[in-house]
């Protein structure tokens, strides 16, 4: 397997255990603040639930919907585009900047342009995408990618960050103050904003009645961006879109609650023409979502807002870091998106999972992701993309948990290895070992103590 | 087979068995017993300033302030030189240092207004200026997201936005910095 897996790379991640404990704390700290945010609404249950029927529906009659998008947004004057793969969206975004000798581009947040590949592609072709968010700036200038959906940068501290901006921006050398820091950052966009020729963004949500769509930021990038450019670039994946714009009254709502524990994000902003002078496009991506659509078990992923509050709340992201995962989109939701993408490569990710179920919970749209983490297991095991210390231990362990006796007995012999040799588990050949102590193991096991005691 | 016709196929044929949308009883949504006082309250949070009580004259100040300090702004309010300032380029506004508008309606669960292309005139304003002062009419501010869809009309335009607080991040450790690449200040009179 080319790509490193999950635990591997997450080991090295959590080698430094100051940096994991506070990469940790800090997105707790953003899952605290969801909770907050949630709790002033008493109709919260309600609104995910509209949510998730929305989304279902929309799914049950999308190409409808995305021919509805397609005509009315023509009839606004925006150009439509359509993408089957990734390779499909570089080549039409590049034909744009050609046809228009363009050379000025600004980028705000996407996460379908980072999915594409698409700063590279172009850089291949002497291109050169400047990325405007904060966060994304930040690992642009490092030749990172980001770490998380909507907090590109959280892997990293202010230390870096200023040494990134001293190398790069010529800022005060050993100056850690963020407000300083992005103010540096804002002075220097400023400038690449103005003199901008064409903004590329993507979509949060896209209205199939109006032929409209909406980008959500707190920066203002991505209005800097294009309303200075003459060409704006839109993308979006097909599951982006909604019936009616009285359904954003749902999904704005809940968007910022779960992402940040915002009531709303600073700009909701609604691109419905463009202005006399300004070409508009939207490149409507699939690239392996309508497969995904084809598949009963997971295709419910694709209601995603890609809020991350699944990302915060999971003790295994939070423990392992977004670059552990190998891919664009990171965490429980990832793990779900990825080896429809890519089976052999991504699956390790469906393992990277307690199965604790807080994902679901938090989800705003109801996606039930630590079942489909769960599905996603049999069907990698059943496809034979499971390495061979993990398969011959799910099919012992299978043996194992449908035999009581033999799993009783497993138990005794287990516990008592623990008390009477521990070396024995407290090695390095142990992986369980690693970077944890281990129990002392109880006397008895549950079963026979509850019998001695009921 | 094109791009467009492969993936609207695939799409009708994997697509699941038609559901219903939710008929949505809005009456179940949270409805605030003083919405002036939660909108300030949230609004302020979001990073915002509010002038309710004697806003008039404050916002006779707030204007008279700016133009002694003789920096660039524009007044939309009583400004009708809004058709010249759409056609200005970002370059040409890169100077503004305070804009002037009204919004059309403001929202009580979240602090957000919204804000007309009409309103705005030119589509950079609100974002490049760098202090954003917005008037309101206490009148216009509903409970929320539902019911500010109601009232507006979203799409009858080329661009509209609700705006709730000053630009801001919080890439670098979390930490709130207000100011990111849009307006650096909000200040909002409600009257
Ligand atoms: S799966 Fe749910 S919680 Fe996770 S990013 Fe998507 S919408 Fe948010």
């Amino acid at each position: 397997m080319s790509v490193k897996q999950h635990a591997e790379a997450a080991q090295e991640f959590i080698r430094d255990e100051a940096r994991t404990d506070w990469h940790d704390e800090t997105l707790w700290f953003v899952r605290h603040k969801r909770d907050k945010a949630v709790n002033t609404l008493p109709e919260w249950e309600i609104l995910r639930d509209w949510a998730s029927r929305i989304k279902n529906h929309t799914l049950s009659n999308l190409d409808y919907y995305l021919r509805n998008f397609e005509e009315k947004a023509a009839s606004n004057g925006i150009i439509v585009h359509w993408a089957s793969d990734t390779e499909d969206h570089n080549r039409i975004i590049h034909k744009i900047i050609a046809d228009n000798k363009i050379d000025k581009i600004v980028k705000s947040k996407s996460m379908l342009t980072e999915e594409c590949h698409l700063n590279e592609y172009l850089q291949n072709k002497g291109i050169q995408i400047l990325d405007t968010d904060l966060g994304e700036y930040i690992v642009q200038l490092r030749k990172e990618s980001p770490s998380h959906i909507v907090l590109p940068a959280i892997h990293l501290k202010r230390q870096d960050v200023s040494e990134t901006f001293h190398e790069h921006l010529n800022t005060e050398k050993g100056n850690y103050d963020p407000q300083y820091l992005a103010g540096s950052a804002r002075h220097h966009l400023r400038e690449r904003f103005i003199e901008s020729d064409l903004a590329i963004t993507g979509v949060n949500f896209a209205i199939a009645e109006s032929g409209s769509f909406v980008v959500c930021t707190n920066e203002g990038n991505a209005d800097m961006g294009v309303h200075s450019a003459g060409i704006h670039i839109a993308c979006m994946g097909i599951e982006k879109l909604i019936p009616k714009t009285e359904h954003l009254g749902v999904f704005l709502r809940l968007l910022a609650r779960s992402a940040t524990g915002q009531p709303i994000t600073t700009y909701s902003s609604h691109f419905n023409k463009p202005r006399p002078w300004q070409q508009m496009h939207v490149v409507i991506v699939d690239n392996g979502r309508s497969r995904q659509l084809g598949r009963a078990d997971f295709r419910n992923s694709l209601k995603c807002i890609r809020c991350a509050a699944c990302f915060n709340t999971c003790p295994v992201y939070r423990r392992s870091g977004g670059h552990s995962y190998h891919s664009t989109v990171a965490g429980p939701i990832g793990s779900i998106l990825n080896p429809n993408l890519d089976m052999e490569a991504n699956s390790d990710l469906p393992f990277a999972s307690t199965l604790c179920g807080s994902c679901s919970n938090v989800c705003p749209v109801k996606i039930d992701i630590h079942e489909q983490l769960w599905k996603w297991r049999q069907v990698i095991v059943a496809n034979g993309y499971v390495d061979k210390g993990k398969k011959a231990g799910m099919q012992g362990m299978a043996w194992v948990l449908s035999n009581p006796q033999v799993y009783r007995m497993a138990g005794k012999i287990g516990r008592w290895i623990m008390r009477t040799f521990p070396f024995m588990l407290n090695n390095r050949l142990n992986v369980w070992y690693k970077q944890r102590e281990m129990p002392r193991a109880p006397e008895k096991s549950f079963r026979d103590w509850f019998k001695e005691n009921k | 087979m094109n791009a467009r016709e492969t993936i609207l196929k695939t799409v009708a044929m994997n697509k699941p068995e038609l559901t219903e949308l939710p008929d949505m009883d809005l009456s179940l949504t949270i409805q605030y017993p003083d919405l002036i006082q939660q909108f300030i309250g949230i609004m302020e949070a979001a990073g915002g300033k509010a002038y309710y009580e004697n806003s008039r004259q404050d916002l006779l100040n707030d204007i008279a302030e700016v133009k002694a300090e003789g920096k660039f702004m524009i007044n939309l309010l009583e400004d009708s030189n809004a058709e010249e300032w759409a056609s200005l380029t970002a370059s040409e506004l890169e100077a503004l240092d305070t804009c002037y508008l009204r919004a059309e309606l403001g929202v009580a669960e979240n602090g957000a207004m919204w804000i007309s292309e009409k309103q705005m005139s030119n589509r950079l304003l609100p974002f490049i200026c760098q202090h954003l002062v917005i008037v309101l009419d206490p009148g216009d501010v509903v409970n929320n997201m539902h019911e500010a869809y109601r009232q507006i009309d979203a799409t009858a335009e080329g661009f509209g936005v609700f705006i709730a607080g000053p630009s801001k991040t919080a890439d670098i450790e979390q930490n709130l910095v207000i100011g990111a690449h849009g307006a650096r200040s909000l200040r909002v009179y409600l009257l």
